[in-house]
């Protein structure tokens, strides 16, 4: 998944026609393939970001599973989102670990500080806000995970700091494309 | 497998070893209540109803998914058992809507029955109950959340039976809701109506859509002439509704609780199943004739249409074999169009004097009954469709005791019906009814069958094959000499399935396949008394058989009110008029 978001992110802007043609080309390969349904769904999310209702139809299709079964099991696990994400995920632990930690607080300090609910994304689509159950970097505590770096020790004091990267790597992106 | 010999309570019983406890609890006569179990369909262990005691294990076992073993001692009736089932109840009607006097399954209900039998008097657990979703955007079936206990086996029934998937669970924990994908209205989705979601459901969740007070309307309006027509399910399974045992024929009562309700005529379905046969029949005639004379490409092999249900599933999965399905109407639709026709000229009256109420043993006929094309008599076909189930409520309704009723006949001239039209109910029936009349036209001859039943098939194997050859033709038909016919049936849209990707493939040499939705045929319909398991079937199969058996004439073509039709008003099969009239066209349906 995460090969496929950095690819997305390099090319900056993708027309969605040409991202469907791509999760086309996975569906071919999936099909027939027992318990295809999970796999094809993480990589079809890692293309388009999220997994708007076009990509579901075309799973649904593509792999003969009922649309009915593809929305359960795409509702089933908080891991797969329907609404557009921001080009970065911040996954806030609160496992037992993190949470006894100070989770909470980093939680409530990044919402303050984006302005955005567990489960939005901020309005210029950068950051989406998610929380997770264990990293399995419980010695980390409390962690965060943005994408797929693994933040430690996180202070709700810092936040600022730990997000200004992004934003940094966002304008130069922008630089580039008005460049 | 060698057998597993093992002690329920204080029964030993023998059995082998692939059996669960409640398999063999039910050989030892002994009862363990389930709410999730579906027989030979689903056993996953979600109600924990069944819990049981087993001698050495640490904690109650769901009895329908745990194997025997040898030696195993099994108690059922332990006060811990007792004390768990009924917790377990109790928290099922924690987040139950319990609305009983006003449910539609009020006596019917296996929820209300178990709390019953376990004496629960209070609700001990409230709190937040969960999201209530009501549906009734289909014509055929009403769907309510609340009234659901996640027992899933209107999903099996759905994505396992019939291959359809239209439900399945959306979302998790505390919020999980059994629906269409995203938890929209089933018309938005690829559903066939079938209505076995609503057959399995052991609650009020999923039911027929009730238009018993439309049928009072009709019935009380003084402008009206309204007629009513019966499908060949209905009589073997009415009286269950009674508490017949299944198998129990009541043509006679139901004829007579008809007449009671008010209706101006009581007139039979089964004379359009006659009506169906010559006009289906002579359909495959003339696609052989076209195959086999005139060397053109056509659609064989040609498929039965009576069943709203498999339409509308081969219009969403199979749209590249609409051009191989009869394009003969239900009998359902050929009765209102002749009833709105031929029947409305002899009472001098218009198409809109009448109204025609069908019982069903089926909830996609609520489906069918208002698709847009079902007008060719001016005005919509057939107005209203009750299920069986909606049948025995409206007779209940009138205070007309069914039980004392005497047996009356239907009305002529749209009442009198061959043995051939019977067994339009079961699996295999239509199949046979067209080959009674296809062969002897061919050959002059009755079908060479024991008492005219083509045993291979008849009975509830999935798919079901026969050949027949024709010998010693009359000479317009000689084309057809030694030509082996090759039919097929299949009942339940999964074993459909199977039959269809071989006719896909190009796999199928058959000549006419039948195919009806539900398991067992129309007898096993969504709309029929519940619950329907295998063995109901068989005995429904066996009294239509019966029915059948009893009449003097078994051949549609010798029902003489049906040559009449032809003579005085259609002409010929397939002709103008039966075209217009009596047949049909399909439509591809988008699948997501």
């Amino acid at each position: 998944m995460c090969a496929d978001a950095a690819i997305r992110c390099q090319e900056g802007e993708v027309d969605e026609a040409e991202l469907l043609r791509r999760l086309d080309e996975v569906v071919r390969d999936y099909r027939g393939k027992p318990g295809a349904l999970i796999p094809v769904l993480q990589i079809a999310q890692g293309i388009l970001g999220y997994l708007p209702v076009e990509a579901l139809k075309r799973i649904s299709l593509g792999l003969q599973v009922p649309y009915s079964e593809v929305a359960g099991v795409v509702g089933f696990y908080s891991y797969f989102s329907t609404i557009p994400r921001g080009k970065h995920v911040i996954r806030v632990c609160l496992g037992t670990a993190c949470y006894v930690r100070g989770g909470k607080d980093v939680l409530e300090a990044i919402k303050h500080e984006l302005e955005i609910d567990v489960g939005g994304t901020t309005e210029d689509r950068v950051f989406s806000l998610e929380v997770a159950r264990c990293f399995g970097a419980c010695g980390l505590a409390p962690a965060v995970m943005v994408d797929k770096t693994v933040h430690k020790r996180v202070r709700p004091m810092k936040i600022r700091q730990l997000l200004a990267p992004y934003y940094e790597m966002e304008s130069m992106q922008e630089e580039r494309h008005v460049g | 497998m060698s057998d597993v010999k093992l002690r329920i309570d204080d029964t030993e019983v023998s059995v082998p070893a692939e059996s669960t406890i409640l398999d063999a609890a039910k050989k030892a006569r002994v009862k363990i209540p389930t709410l999730c179990h579906l027989e030979g369909v689903q056993a996953i262990g979600a109600c924990r109803v069944c819990l049981v005691e087993v001698e050495g294990a640490r904690t109650l076992l769901p009895s329908c998914v745990t194997p025997v073993r040898e030696g195993m001692q099994v108690w059922t009736r332990t006060r811990r058992v007792r004390n768990a089932r009924r917790t377990v109840v109790e928290l099922l009607l924690s987040d139950h809507d319990g609305d009983c006097q006003t449910c539609e399954r009020n006596d019917d209900c296996e929820l209300q029955a178990l709390a019953r039998e376990l004496g629960i008097r209070e609700l001990r657990y409230t709190g937040e109950t969960s999201r209530r979703i009501v549906d009734r955007s289909t014509p055929a079936l009403v769907r309510d959340t609340a009234k659901c206990i996640l027992c899933r086996r209107c999903v099996a029934a759905c994505c396992e039976v019939q291959g359809v998937g239209a439900l399945f669970p959306q979302g998790r924990g505390f919020s999980s809701v059994i629906g269409p994908a995203f938890c929209a209205d089933l018309d938005s989705v690829a559903c066939v109506q079938c209505g076995q979601c609503a057959a399995v459901c052991p609650v009020g969740a999923i039911s027929e859509l009730d238009q018993i007070d439309e049928v009072w309307s009709l019935l009380d309006d003084p402008e009206k002439h309204v007629v009513v027509q019966t499908a060949p399910a209905i009589r073997a399974a009415l009286g269950e509704c009674f508490g017949y045992p299944p198998g129990t024929l009541v043509t006679g009562k139901m004829v007579a609780a008809l007449r009671r309700l008010g209706f101006d005529a009581v007139f039979d379905t089964n004379f359009a199943a006659d009506l169906t046969i010559m006009e289906e029949g002579s359909e495959l005639l003339a696609r052989l004739k076209k195959a086999l004379v005139d060397e053109q490409k056509v659609a064989l092999p040609q498929f039965t249409s009576c069943s709203p249900g498999w339409i509308k599933y081969a219009e969403y999965f199979y749209p590249d074999l609409l051009a191989n399905i009869s394009t003969c109407k239900s009998p359902q639709q050929m009765f209102g169009a002749v009833a709105k026709t031929y029947y409305a000229d002899k009472l001098g009256k218009r198409p809109e004097d009448i109204a025609v109420v069908s019982i069903m043993p089926c909830t996609a006929k609520k489906f069918e009954a208002q698709r847009a094309e079902m007008n060719d008599s001016g005005v919509r076909d057939v107005d209203v469709v009750l299920t069986t189930r909606e049948l025995g409520r409206m007779i209940r309704q009138s205070g007309v005791d069914f039980r004392s009723l005497p047996d009356e006949e239907m009305d002529a001239p749209l009442g009198l019906s061959t043995g051939a039209a019977d067994i339009f109910a079961n699996t295999g029936g239509v199949m046979e009814a067209a080959l009674r009349t296809v062969y002897e036209i061919v050959t002059g001859r009755p079908l060479p069958f024991d008492n005219l039943h083509i045993e291979p098939i008849a009975g509830l194997e999935g798919v079901k094959e026969a050949a027949l050859t024709l010998e010693s033709c009359k000479p317009e038909w000689s084309f057809l000499e030694g030509v082996e016919v090759k039919v097929a049936v299949a009942h339940g849209l999964t074993n459909a399935r199977k039959i269809l990707d071989k006719v896909r493939a190009g796999e199928s040499d058959h000549h006419f396949i039948e195919i009806m939705t539900c398991p067992g045929g129309c007898i096993g319909g969504g709309g029929q008394p519940r619950m329907t398991d295998d063995a109901v079937r068989a005995a429904r199969i066996k009294a239509i058989y019966l029915e059948d058996e009893g009449k003097k004439l078994r051949k549609s073509h010798e029902n003489p009110d049906l040559q009449k039709l032809y003579a005085d008003f259609l002409g010929e099969p397939l002709g103008e008029k039966s075209h217009k009239l009596l047949h049909t066209h399909y439509e591809e349906r988008a699948r997501v």
